[in-house]
């Protein structure tokens, strides 16, 4: 009886198929080519006008300390450094934060329709963030860190609920996991509007929360955010190695070396982490968390080394540039924007999921 | 190595207050490949999640290498033993290549990703399963014998001295099926990995493994050379089928 090593298939086959990490590598340049310019169009447009050369003037100075012999009018440099700077700079925190956050929660639970939005672990953070309002405090440090700490109990509370009731569900797993986070979702904006109704003064920034949006960004509420959302962010992308194991599902996790239970829980704490802190200073901004990560899927295939910083960089984009377009529109709501971007695109997810995905 | 690859003594697993397997004893040396046979529900695939240390026996204990494995990491368990399960769902649209690629991810680092070596051992999994031809393909359209093929070449590629199957050949079409026990055959005889197959094929199990174990209602009670465990009185009780059927099929000459 001989042994044949190799089995005839294999024999003459060729190993040399195209490589998805190169095209991750031009996404990437493509990523930050597109992070500076919306962060110049972001400051250019807007309700008082500024020309580029000014606003580039201007950056230069402040930021590098490079005069390129420009003058300008003292409002200008106030408009960009004081407003439209700081704004442009919590829209790419926000953004970064939700499509690491989208990418997480799909991952992990490996479901191409899950994101902060649709878990309901951003409505959570919205409640907790309400309840902080409403919570007398005077001062400033507190108030910070009340609001960051409920919205992170928030959402952590949240998630840990759908994903625990998710899971004794005898549905399927996808269409228990939505409907799980719908019916939680709903209970919590129950909730907000409680809150609401309860606020007296604080009700504009309760329901700012309810719109979405970087009307009262400034350096201060950044400075806070900033830390929390880009730390967790790449805590996150150092996990990267488990959200892959994770990719065949939590046995097939656990064979190729993941502690499945120490794992998913530290996930799922930095991805509530992120959301809650980008919610505490935007409120709810839906599907950049479920649009983004699965566009960069297609591109460059599921390996979160790559999906997680490519994520991260259009993630940043997209909402920067969103905000930009919500200004334009006369100031509606940036969640307006991507939910009108966003709602077709899970819809249309949705449609091929009967396909895609083992019910 | 002295120490045996497994050590198994006295195990017990109960669910919900029945016991699954009742004091089971067992013992794979280095280098030795065993079938473990039996009816469906009588806890092979039990008894293969308490050796990948998925499942934590209600008493009883298991050594891998000689190390309580109640003691060891996931990590340094995977890099220990491959599992081959029988078939897993894949929620994203994964490239051939890409899936195999994950069986490197317990000698990856948190921040490194794939060394040289890495897509050396990837290429040799999949060179030596014979997927060749399917490279570049969306792991999702595969049929479920391609897809278990995938599954085994991820094994394959985690290059650990022991291997766990559950049912490797159950979707296999018949050249397949005896390509995939040429291929387990190979790894154990010229890499010396031991392995640890569920079967349901008698004949392929017979023909393939010098040692069956037999499980029935949670116990071993058969262990040891086809011809001495196989007997038609056995095959008849146990697996409830007429042995001249079971020799048919695989075309074994004699027990």
């Amino acid at each position: 009886m001989t042994t044949a090593p190799v089995p005839a298939g294999a024999r003459g086959a060729s190993l040399a198929v195209p490589s998805r990490i190169g095209r991750a590598g031009w996404l990437a340049v493509a990523g930050v080519a597109s992070l500076f310019v919306v962060l110049i169009g972001g400051i250019v447009l807007g309700s008082a006008d500024l020309a580029p050369a000014t606003t580039v003037g201007i950056l230069a100075k402040r930021l590098l300390g490079v005069d390129l012999g420009q003058t300008w009018a003292p409002t200008a440099e106030a408009i960009v450094m004081d407003l439209r700077l700081p704004r442009v700079l919590t829209a790419m925190v926000v953004g970064t934060g939700l499509a690491v956050a989208g990418a997480t929660f799909q991952g992990l639970l490996r479901n191409p329709l899950a994101d902060p939005y649709v878990l309901g672990t951003a409505s959570g953070a919205a409640l907790g963030a309400a309840i902080a309002v409403l919570i007398p405090v005077r001062t400033l440090f507190l108030q910070f860190g009340l609001l960051h700490g409920l919205a992170f109990a928030g959402a952590l509370l949240s998630v840990t609920v759908v994903y625990k009731l998710s899971r004794t569900s005898p549905l399927s797993p996808l269409t228990s996991l939505l409907l799980t986070g719908y019916a939680v979702g709903s209970l919590l904006s129950a909730g907000l509007a409680m809150a609401m109704y309860l606020s007296g003064t604080g009700l504009r920034q309760i329901f700012s929360y309810l719109l979405g949006g970087f009307d009262g960004t400034n350096w201060a509420r950044l400075a806070v955010a900033a830390p929390l959302i880009l730390g967790g962010s790449l805590a996150i992308l150092l996990r990267a190695r488990a959200l892959n194991g994770f990719l065949l599902g939590e046995e097939a996790a656990a064979h190729l070396g993941v502690d499945v239970k120490k794992e998913r829980t530290i996930l799922l704490a930095l991805a509530s982490l992120v959301t809650a802190a980008g919610v505490a200073i935007a409120g709810l901004i839906g599907f950049v968390g479920l649009v983004v990560p699965h566009l960069v899927r297609l591109l460059v295939g599921p390996n979160a080394r790559l999906v997680l910083p490519i994520s991260a960089l259009f993630g940043a984009s997209l909402l920067a540039a969103a905000d930009v377009v919500a200004r334009l529109l006369g100031g509606v709501p940036v969640g307006v924007v991507t939910a009108v971007i966003g709602a077709p695109f899970f819809l249309a997810l949705l449609r091929r999921a009967r396909t895609g995905y083992e019910l | 190595m002295t120490e045996p690859a497994f050590l198994v003594d006295g195990v017990t697993v109960e669910v919900r207050e029945r016991a699954i397997l009742r004091d089971i004893s067992f013992r794979l040396e280095h280098g030795e490949r065993v079938a473990l046979i039996g009816p469906n529900g009588a806890g092979k695939s039990t008894m293969l999640r308490v050796l990948a240390g998925t499942l934590r026996p209600a008493a009883g204990r298991v050594q891998l290498d000689g190390v309580p494995m109640a003691t060891l990491t996931r990590g340094a368990i995977a890099r220990r033993l491959a599992v081959v399960p029988q078939q897993t769902a894949l929620p994203f649209s994964m490239r051939v290549e890409e899936v195999v690629a994950l069986g490197r991810l317990p000698h990856e680092g948190s921040l490194r990703g794939a060394t040289p070596g890495d897509r050396a051992a990837v290429a040799g999994a999949i060179e030596r399963v014979g997927l060749g031809h399917l490279l570049g393909r969306d792991a999702r359209e595969l049929s479920l014998g391609e897809r278990q093929l995938v599954l085994l070449a991820l094994a394959v590629a985690q290059e650990a001295p022991i291997l766990l199957l559950d049912e490797p050949t159950v979707h296999l079409d018949l050249r397949h099926q005896v390509e995939a026990m040429e291929l387990l055959r190979d790894l154990n005889e010229r890499d010396g990995t031991a392995l640890i197959a569920v079967l349901h094929d008698l004949g392929l199990a017979a023909h393939f493994f010098p040692r069956l174990v037999i499980v029935e209602h949670g116990r071993i009670i058969a262990d040891g050379p086809p011809a001495q465990v196989l007997t038609d009185e056995r095959i008849r009780e146990t697996f409830g089928v007429e042995p001249a059927l079971v020799r048919l099929a695989a075309g074994v000459s004699g027990g």
